[in-house]
C-alpha cells in the first residue's frame, strides 16, 4: 500500500491558491496606484520579476489596455537575449517604452563612469533614473522589488516615498496599516510602487510556471563563455573584459537575475524549462542576489545605500 | 494557508533573536545570509553568532543593537507558509506594532522571564485586541537565565491572562516557555523544560487554527472602472476592486452605496479571465446589467446581505495616533476609507486607552503613540461597517494634508 502523507505537503491545488492570493492582491496594489497618482510608470529591466510585474499590470486592467507606460533603465551593458525579449513584450502587450539611457547620462555629464579595473553602471542607473522620472514628470515608479531579496528592502514600504532628491529614508517611512495606501505627494516628490513586495523567488517561479510568462532564455540553461571571478561565473565580451592571467572557459549556465552584465554572474545549471528551475530553486542555499550580483556584496548595506541615493 | 504573523515584545526580549532562530533552524537562511551575519556578528558584538543580525537589516539598528521598523520575513515548511511581521519594542514605535498587528492572524508577545509582565507587554496585548488580532503566542523568553523555573513561567501566565481578561476585546492566549538563544521549545522541544506538556512554537504555529472572517455578505469597494473603448468592448464598463465580506455570483442583486441604486451582476472577471462566481479577497471586476453611474469609491454590496453596512458621514472610531503633532479637537485632517478619500473633522476626543491597566480617562488631545476614541464628521458619506465585523469596512487612515503623512489608523465601531 502506498502512504500518502497528504497533510504535510502542499498539494499543487494549495500552491495554485497560495499563488493566486498574491496575485490578487498585487493586483489590487497596482489598480490602487493607478487610481491614485496622476502620471505613473513601469520600471521593466527585462527580468523575470519585472516580467512578471508587467503581466499582473496586463491582467489588472483587461479587457481594457495599460493606462501608463513602461520604462527600461538601460545602462548600456545589456545582454543581447534580454533587448530581444524586451522588443517582443512590448509588442505583445501594446504598451508604450520609454528608454531612459545611462550611456546618455555619462555623455551630458550627469553620471561619471566609474574608474577602475571593472567599472559596473548599476550605481549610475539611479541619477538616469531619478532624471527621468523628473524629465517626464512622473509621480508612481512600478518596481518588482521583493522583500525577501535583501535586509533593506524587507523594511520597505509598499507604497515608497522618496524626497525631492529622490531619497529614501528608511526612518521617516509611512506607516501602512492593512496595506493601505497613501499615495499623497507633493510636487517634486515621487513614490515608488512595490506589487511583488510579499512575494518570494519560489512564488515567482511558481507564478511564471502557472501563468507561462514568457522569460529571456538566458533564464535557462545553455552554453556560454565565462570567466570566474570572485566566485562568481561572468559572461566574456561586451563589458567584461579579461584581465591578466584570467582564463575563459565555456560552461553550462544560466542566470537567476539580470542585471548590468558587468556584474551579473551566471550560475552553473542544466535547469531548461520552469519545473525544472523550480526544482533548483527549491534546493538554493544562496540568495539570488548573493550568489549573482557583485554589487551586493560590497558592504553590509550596500542596497540600503543604494536606495537612499534613489535607487530601485 | 498562510499564516500571517506579528512579533512583539520589548527591548531586549529577544524578539529578532526568536525569528533569526526560527528562519535558521527551518533553513530558510541562505549561507551567503549567514556568513555576512557572521562577519556582522564580529563587528557589532563579540564574535559569537547573533541572529538577531538576520532581521536587523539597517545601518542604524545594527549599530545600536535595536530595531528600528517593521521588517517582513517570509519562511516556510512543508505544512505551511509564514509571513512575519517583526515589529520593533520600544515604546516610540507602537505605530509600528500597530502597522504589524493590522494584517495579522496571530500575534507573538514576547516576555523576558527575568522581567515579567511590563507595561510594555501589556500595551502589546492591548494592541492586539484593539486591532482584533484574536489569537496570541504568549512566549516567556530567556528560560535558560531563570533556571527553566516552572513556578516562574507560570507566574508570568497568571499575570498575562489577568490582564487578557480585562481587554476591550477577547484574545486567546496561548502560552509557552522558549530560550530562543538556544532554541528551547522553538523548533524542537525542549529537554530542560520536560514540566511543559505543550506543542514548541513551531508545531504551533503549525497548527493553529485560525478563525475564519465573518460573513457580513458581498462587498466590493470600486477602485477603477475599466472601459476599454475598442470595438470589441465597446460598452464594456468593468468595475474593478477587491471582493470582501463575502462571496459573489453571476445573477446576484447588488445596490450601489452611497447612491442607493440596484443592478444586477451580469459578469465577473478575475484578470481578465471571466468566471461565475467570486470568493473574498480576490480582484475582480463586474459587469452590472443596468447603466449606472459609477466611480472610484463607491461600494457595491450584495443586495441581500446578512448584515448591511451604515452609510454615514459620522463615525466613532478607535484610534492609533502615529506623529508628534497632536490630535485635537476642531482639527482636520484627510480620511482614506476603502477607496474613498475625504475631509475628516474631529468633533470630539472621546477618551484616551489606558495601555497599562486598560483602563480609559477623558482626554483634550492625543499625543504620538497614544491609543484614543474620536468622533469624525466627514466630508462625505462613508458605507462603513464595524471593524471587528468585518475588516476591510472599519479600517481607515487619517493623512496631513499639508505633509502627507499617514498619522493615523483607525478602527470604525459605530456611527454616530
Amino acid at each position: 500500500m502506498t502512504m500518502i502523507d497528504s497533510g504535510t505537503q502542499a498539494t499543487p491545488a494549495e500552491i495554485k491558491q497560495s499563488v493566486a492570493e498574491l496575485e490578487d492582491e498585487a493586483i489590487t496594489i497596482i489598480r490602487e496606484v493607478a487610481a491614485e497618482c496622476r502620471n505613473p510608470v513601469l520600471l521593466f529591466s527585462g527580468g523575470k520579476d519585472s516580467a512578471v510585474l508587467l503581466h499582473l499590470a496586463a491582467k489588472a486592467f483587461r479587457p481594457g489596455s495599460l493606462p501608463f507606460p513602461v520604462m527600461h533603465v538601460d545602462t548600456g551593458h545589456n545582454f543581447d537575449e534580454v533587448i530581444v525579449y524586451r522588443d517582443i513584450l512590448v509588442e505583445h502587450y501594446g504598451v508604450k517604452l520609454i528608454v531612459a539611457s545611462v550611456q546618455e547620462s555619462i555623455d551630458s555629464g550627469r553620471a561619471v563612469e566609474e574608474t577602475g579595473p571593472r567599472p559596473s553602471r548599476n550605481r549610475l542607473q539611479s541619477v538616469t533614473l531619478l532624471d527621468a522620472i523628473a524629465e517626464h514628470k512622473f509621480d508612481a515608479a512600478f518596481g518588482g522589488g521583493r522583500r525577501d531579496e535583501d535586509k533593506a528592502r524587507a523594511k520597505e514600504r509598499i507604497l515608497s516615498f522618496r524626497d525631492h532628491f529622490g531619497q529614501w529614508e528608511p526612518r521617516a517611512q509611512r506607516p501602512e496599516p492593512w496595506n493601505m495606501l497613501n499615495a499623497k505627494i507633493r510636487p517634486g516628490e515621487h513614490l515608488r510602487a512595490f506589487p511583488l513586495s510579499n512575494w518570494t523567488e519560489l512564488d515567482i517561479w511558481r507564478y511564471i510556471g502557472i501563468e507561462n510568462v514568457a522569460l529571456p532564455s538566458i533564464y535557462f540553461s545553455h552554453r556560454r563563455t565565462v570567466v570566474e571571478r570572485n566566485g562568481m561565473l561572468l559572461s566574456v565580451g561586451g563589458p567584461v573584459v579579461l584581465e591578466a592571467g584570467e582564463m575563459p572557459f565555456e560552461e553550462t549556465v544560466r542566470y537567476r537575475t539580470v542585471g548590468d552584465a558587468s556584474c551579473t554572474g551566471a550560475v552553473r545549471s542544466t535547469a531548461s524549462n520552469v519545473d525544472e528551475v523550480l526544482v533548483e530553486v527549491a534546493a538554493a542555499r544562496i540568495t539570488e542576489r548573493g550568489a549573482t550580483r557583485a554589487d551586493d556584496n560590497f558592504s553590509d548595506s550596500a542596497m540600503e545605500d543604494r536606495k537612499r541615493e534613489g535607487y530601485f | 494557508m498562510v499564516l500571517r504573523i506579528a512579533t512583539a515584545g520589548s527591548v531586549d526580549d529577544g524578539k529578532s533573536t526568536l525569528i533569526g532562530r526560527l528562519l535558521h533552524d527551518t533553513k530558510t537562511v541562505f549561507e551567503d545570509q549567514l556568513s555576512a551575519v557572521e562577519k556582522a556578528s564580529t563587528r557589532y558584538g563579540d564574535g559569537s553568532l547573533n541572529l538577531a543580525l538576520l532581521t536587523d537589516g539597517l545601518r542604524a539598528e545594527r549599530e545600536q543593537g535595536i530595531t528600528i521598523d517593521v521588517a517582513y520575513r517570509y519562511f516556510a515548511t512543508p505544512k505551511r507558509t509564514f509571513v512575519v511581521a517583526d515589529t520593533p519594542g520600544h515604546a516610540q514605535y507602537t505605530r509600528n506594532m500597530v502597522t504589524g498587528a493590522s494584517a495579522s492572524d496571530v500575534a507573538i508577545v514576547l516576555v523576558d522571564a527575568r522581567n515579567g509582565l511590563t507595561e510594555q507587554t501589556r500595551r502589546h496585548l492591548f494592541v492586539a485586541s484593539l486591532l482584533g488580532v484574536k489569537l496570541v503566542i504568549l512566549a516567556v523568553n530567556k528560560m535558560d537565565l531563570v533556571d527553566f523555573d516552572e513556578a516562574t513561567y507560570h507566574r508570568i501566565v497568571a499575570q498575562a491572562t489577568a490582564h487578557a481578561d480585562a481587554l476591550p476585546a477577547p484574545v486567546v492566549l496561548n502560552p509557552l516557555p522558549i530560550s530562543a538563544l538556544l532554541g528551547d521549545n522553538v523548533v524542537d522541544a525542549s529537554t530542560n523544560m520536560p514540566w511543559f506538556k505543550g506543542l514548541p512554537l513551531l508545531d504551533l504555529l503549525e497548527t493553529i487554527e485560525v478563525p475564519g472572517d465573518h460573513n457580513v455578505g458581498a462587498r466590493l469597494a470600486v477602485q477603477w472602472v475599466i472601459r476599454p473603448y475598442s470595438t470589441e468592448h465597446h460598452d464594456y464598463r468593468g468595475f474593478a476592486g477587491r471582493l470582501t465580506g463575502g462571496s459573489l455570483a453571476i445573477g446576484d442583486l447588488i445596490r450601489v452605496l452611497p447612491g442607493g441604486q440596484q443592478s444586477t451582476v451580469i459578469g465577473i472577471d478575475r484578470g481578465g479571465v471571466p468566471q461565475d462566481t467570486a470568493q473574498p479577497g480576490e480582484a475582480i471586476s463586474i459587469q452590472l446589467a443596468d447603466d449606472i453611474d459609477i466611480g472610484r469609491g463607491d461600494v457595491l454590496v450584495a443586495a441581500v446581505a446578512s448584515e448591511a453596512p451604515i452609510v454615514t458621514d459620522r463615525i466613532i472610531a478607535d484610534i492609533s495616533w502615529m506623529v508628534d503633532k497632536p490630535l485635537e479637537t476642531g482639527s482636520r485632517w484627510i480620511i482614506k476609507h476603502q477607496t474613498r478619500t475625504a475631509k475628516a473633522f474631529v468633533s470630539a476626543i472621546e477618551l484616551r486607552h489606558d495601555v497599562a491597566t486598560a483602563t480609559h480617562s477623558p482626554a483634550e488631545s492625543l499625543g504620538l503613540n497614544d491609543l484614543g476614541r474620536v468622533h469624525l464628521n466627514v466630508s462625505v458619506p462613508l458605507v462603513i461597517d464595524n471593524y471587528d465585523r468585518h475588516r476591510p469596512g472599519g479600517a481607515a487612515v487619517l493623512i496631513d494634508e499639508a505633509t502627507g503623512m499617514t498619522c493615523a489608523a483607525l478602527m470604525i465601531r459605530d456611527s454616530e
